[in-house]
């Protein structure tokens, strides 16, 4: 009988865009008022994609979802969510 | 005193460009739920959301061994392996903190499909930490009812909305007298996190309950993941508590309301805010209804006062 394990292993790795380049999947686009923004680190800690940097506030946009859970939970309003071109 | 979100750790088991929908609750617990246990553990799931969202092979988007198994052996797959990992290590063959066994299943896995072998595993006190992230219906399979669907949802096989109450889960794996039960939800990061970092740290069969509201299955808007599950826990549909050798502890915010010291919010905004309840709003009986949603919510914040007065 022919050998299956090595043409086939269902064996993956751990690796950032499992998904996709999910941030294609953006309707809106969550944008950081650095003026507002007082590095509390609530949007950071919300975001289920892990793209905010906790220190900076940027955000990754290569797999932003656009979700808006952090533009909802920023206490100063600093992220607005503008929409995709 | 609950861990700031400032003192959380930097580790992220969770990886960016997973499969998981836009604000999704479970890959929003899973990451804190990281941040505790750190990369030495091995992580075991049933069919679920959080398949789905590990992505597609050759790629995985958790940081950590992950074995797919079936709904029936949620609680005996974890056994297995955390028995062969302590024989391996009795034998020298591995040396080193041995890693967490953690199972990580929806409540359609835990209330329902996977219970027995989960019964089973916690009458043995295997040592592992069981999450059930509780998202209140099979979200994955396009929302049918659970054992956790409260009454009054609608969902795909509750077209005229669940007629019965949901199950307490975490009450009954308690009553399996396990060392440590806690429940949680991801409007309160840092009580997951603390509650998380003790289960690791306590040998045998350990329960955590994360409810995850699912914008898909409960019909809000996506951005209102944390809203709603903030606002769960303000109207005791959701109740934060642990227990450590079977005494009960209420934390922030549900020990207030435990206490009487803050009153419950009403239902009514949150089930306003959620299609699978608002439908209930054009039948001729919608006050009923609606009263029945509240009457459960009274019903177990009065119970669970009450059960956690037994210390014995
Ligand atoms: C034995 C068995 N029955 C049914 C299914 C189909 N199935 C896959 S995922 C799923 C839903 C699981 O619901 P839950 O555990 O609540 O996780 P969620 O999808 O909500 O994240 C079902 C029924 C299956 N994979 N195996
Ligand atoms: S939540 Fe708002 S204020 Fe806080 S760090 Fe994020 S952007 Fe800044
Ligand atoms: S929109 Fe969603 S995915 Fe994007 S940064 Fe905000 S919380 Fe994260
Ligand atoms: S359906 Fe709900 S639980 Fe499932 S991936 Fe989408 S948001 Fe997450
Ligand atoms: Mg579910």
């Amino acid at each position: 009988m022919k050998s299956v394990t090595k043409a086939y292993r269902p064996i993956s790795w751990p690796m950032k865009g499992a998904g996709g380049d999910t941030g294609s999947w953006r309707t809106h686009r969550p944008v950081v008022d650095k003026e507002n923004c007082t590095k509390c680190q609530i949007c950071w800690v919300y975001c289920p994609e892990a793209v905010i940097d906790r220190n900076e506030s940027t955000i990754d946009y290569r797999y932003c979802k656009g979700c808006g859970v952090c533009a909802k939970e920023c206490p100063t309003g600093a992220i607005s969510m503008i929409k995709e071109e | 005193m609950t861990t700031s979100i400032k003192k959380l750790p930097d580790t992220e088991q969770v990886l960016s460009g997973n499969g998981a929908c836009g604000g999704c609750p479970a890959t929003m617990a899973l990451r804190i739920v990281g941040k505790a246990l750190g990369s030495n553990a091995i992580m075991l799931l049933t069919p679920s959301c959080s398949v789905a969202s590990m992505g597609m092979t050759p790629k995985l988007a958790y940081n950590w061994p992950c074995i797919n198994i079936t709904f029936a052996t949620a609680g005996s797959s974890a056994s297995g392996i955390t028995h062969a990992l302590e024989i391996m290590k009795e034998k020298g063959r591995l040396q080193g903190e041995l890693p967490t066994v953690f199972s990580w299943v929806g409540d359609g896995g835990t209330y329902d499909i996977g219970f027995q072998a989960l019964s089973a595993a916690a009458e043995r006190n295997d040592n592992m930490i069981f999450f059930c992230y509780n998202n209140e219906a099979y979200s994955n399979t396009g929302v049918q009812r659970s054992g956790a669907t409260p009454r009054g949802s609608f969902t795909t096989t509750t077209p005229t909305g669940k007629r019965q109450p949901k199950k307490n889960m975490a009450l009954l794996m308690l009553e399996h007298n396990i060392p440590y039960v806690a429940t949680a939800t991801v409007a309160y990061p840092g009580d997951l996190y603390d509650k998380v970092v003790k289960a690791k740290n306590i040998p045998g069969m350990k329960y955590i309950e994360i409810l995850a509201p699912c914008y898909l299955g409960w019909q809000f808007d996506m951005p209102e993941t944390v809203q709603m599950s903030r606002m769960a826990v303000r109207n005791g549909a959701w109740l934060l508590w642990e227990a450590e050798n079977g005494k009960i502890d209420f934390n922030n915010p549900s020990s207030q309301i435990i206490s009487g010291k803050k009153k419950a919010e009403p239902v009514n905004e949150y089930v306003m805010k959620q299609g699978r309840f608002n439908r209930l709003l054009k039948g001729s009986d919608a006050e009923q209804r609606i009263a029945e949603i509240q009457g459960d919510i009274d019903h177990q914040i009065a119970f669970m006062r009450e059960r956690a007065k037994i210390t014995i």
